[in-house]
């Protein structure tokens, strides 16, 4: 398998020129980082082109990296992360696109390459907020209807910011400040090298 | 003459053939359906962000609850993905074991999807039957891990523990005699490998019961053949997976193409469709069975002669023995330090996919060296199957609406995740 993933990466580098702003092969799987600038016209080359034909995108995932290590970050923030597969020569690529702006981060979508991306860029949108360009339907797709925010980014809490309840006294279901308090029961930790031998 | 309106309907979320909490908002004209749109989120749990507030551990029964019919499949992606980024090497039993659960969990899954399906389309008894069926493996289920279906029985590194000897009986009730236990308890006087034995030997008669209820019956194709077409190349483009994808005919199984745990070992064949229907989907599930039934007498022959460890021997990453962690001080430290601060996972990313009973079942995770992990995705394939739905349905009549969310095999706990 080592050889097909070499090849793979042969061809890419040969595909992508200077496009690529690095194609990394770790645990037996290539990562190639692209600008966002560049993907449209990347994403169409990878589908259609003869030795690569990654026809299926299998995943697509927003990512927020703004506590990464313990928010030793210092890149942008956002990202979209693409799991493509190539069905007919039986291999897989991710690619890493990070948004421009950590503000309103804006991509392009990408509908138009893989039908298949559809409710996977508005659930990206829905979670972290990212904006496909050119989506006909960007609507939320896993959260309530007028729901408030984007519940996946790091500074989202976990237990959220509202609570939803019957009020009696006006008859309805009303939405009201959580009332339960955040606990960690195991911290989050990174240990140095070789902890512990 | 009057003129004649399109019309919306409101399909779900508390329909029975909806499959769980499915709200579909139907533009009907007449009785076809111009567009479907499904709203979905109704069972959303947000497991991927709790997991990302759980050591790696903590979060393997999460994995039970998302596909709720195929629960040691979620797991075994998850754990799957740890290994890869741990650099873990699996001991070989352990392998063979999640080969034969993975398989039972087929079955199991095929089962529930043929029954609910035939239900949907108006045939009952076939739901009695599947029913049957899965007791006997769910009783496996049991056997094993000591729950019916949230087993968490795969760990990273292995397999929580070896098989058992003996296969739990039934107890003399009030309900029932001596001569009744006595039946029942007929295939479970040796260990659980013999009761599956048993089983893969009663099978395949089975599903020739089922074959006889649904594949030359005229109502059962009346609502299956020509219904929910879809192409080759369509369905690559969309991203659809498992039988949803061989019933167009393309040979994709990732077990063949590329073969996780021992499954380059074992010798069975993947069925495939021609017409892309609903029907051909339903044939191709019913011959997984069979070759799922294959692979389980295969494990099960490998496991009686082949003795051997189920997890590895890191107690960084698996607990020692309960025998040792009382006699060893040391063994006590690993196992209290597993058990808090959990395991520490080394930094990188990793994606895990196998051949989940619905289709491809991936695991994408990023770590950042923490004892958590940092994100989590869940690429589940019901998500994908559903976002077709629209395509599969346009042009086709209310009730042919449900033979395909029926095909589709939508699971919600996966869908909303």
């Amino acid at each position: 398998m080592a050889t097909k993933l070499d090849t793979l990466q042969q061809s890419l580098q040969t595909a992508l020129g200077d496009k690529a702003v690095s194609l990394i092969n770790a645990l037996g799987e290539l990562t190639l980082v692209v600008k966002s600038a560049d993907w449209p016209g990347v994403a169409r080359m990878l589908c259609d082109h003869e030795a690569l034909q990654f026809k299926t995108c299998v995943d697509l995932c927003g990512m927020d990296y703004s506590s990464y290590k313990d928010s030793g970050w210092d890149g942008l923030r956002f990202a979209v992360v693409y799991h493509l597969l190539s069905v007919s020569m039986n291999t897989r690529m991710r690619v890493r696109v990070f948004c421009e702006d950590d503000e309103l981060p804006v991509i392009s979508s990408m509908l138009e390459v893989w039908p298949g991306v559809n409710w996977f860029e508005r659930e990206a949108f829905d979670l972290y907020g990212i904006v496909f360009t050119d989506h006909p339907d960007l609507r939320r797709i896993l959260t309530d209807y007028g729901f408030v925010g984007h519940p996946f980014r790091k500074d989202f809490p976990l237990s959220g910011n509202v609570e939803m309840r019957y009020d009696p006294t006006q008859g309805r279901v009303i939405y009201q400040p959580v009332t339960i308090e955040p606990r960690e029961v195991t911290p989050r930790i990174i240990r140095e090298e070789n902890y512990g031998g | 003459m009057a003129e004649i309106k399109n019309y919306t309907l409101n399909f779900g979320p508390q329909h029975p053939a909806a499959h769980g909490v499915l709200r579909l908002v139907l533009e009907l004209d007449g009785e076809v359906v111009q567009r479907a749109d499904p709203h979905i989120g109704l069972l959303h749990r947000a497991t991927e962000k709790l997991a990302e507030h759980k050591t790696f551990i903590q979060s393997v029964p999460y994995m039970d609850r998302l596909d709720y019919v195929s629960m040691m499949c979620n797991e075994h992606a998850y754990v799957m993905a740890i290994e890869k980024l741990m650099g873990i090497e699996v001991p070989i039993r352990a392998q063979y074991i999640r080969v034969m659960f993975d398989e039972i969990t087929r079955v199991l899954n095929h089962l529930m999807w043929i029954g609910a399906h035939g239900l949907d389309c108006g045939a009952m008894t076939i739901f009695l039957y599947a029913f049957r069926e899965r007791e006997d493996l769910m009783d496996c289920y049991e056997a094993v891990s000591g729950a019916r279906m949230h087993a968490a029985y795969y760990r990273p590194g292995g397999v929580y523990r070896d098989l058992p000897d003996a296969m739990p009986q039934y107890q003399a009730s009030k309900v029932r005699n001596a001569a009744a236990i006595k039946q029942l308890n007929e295939n479970r006087q040796g260990s659980l490998l013999d009761f599956i034995e048993d089983f893969t030997k009663r099978f395949p008669t089975y599903v020739d019961e089922y074959e006889t209820l649904l594949t030359d019956n005229r109502i059962w194709k009346q609502r299956t053949v020509g219904i929910g077409v879809v192409s080759p190349e369509r369905a690559i483009q969309l991203g659809l997976s498992g039988a949803m994808l061989r019933g167009s005919g393309i040979e994709w199984d990732l077990r063949k193409k590329q073969p996780y745990e021992v499954y380059d070992k074992l010798d069975f064949d993947i069925p495939v469709g021609v017409n892309g229907d609903c029907y051909d989907r339903y044939l191709v599930r019913i011959e997984e069975m069979r070759q799922s039934n294959r692979i389980i007498k295969q494990c099960v022959d490998w496991l009686r002669k082949n003795p051997g460890p189920v997890i590895v021997d890191n107690h960084k990453v698996a607990p020692p023995s309960r025998l040792d962690m009382k006699s060893n001080m040391e063994e006590l430290i690993h196992h209290f330090k597993l058990f808090t601060e959990g395991m520490h996972v080394p930094e990188g990313e990793a994606y895990a996919a196998i051949e989940h009973p619905k289709g491809e079942f991936g695991i994408y995770l990023v770590s950042d060296g923490a004892n958590k992990p940092y994100r989590l995705k869940i690429r589940a394939p019901g998500f994908v199957h559903l976002s077709a739905l629209d395509e599969m349905a346009r042009g086709h009549m209310i009730s042919d609406v449900v033979a395909i969310i029926g095909t589709q095999d939508i699971v919600f706990g996966e869908v909303d995740r």
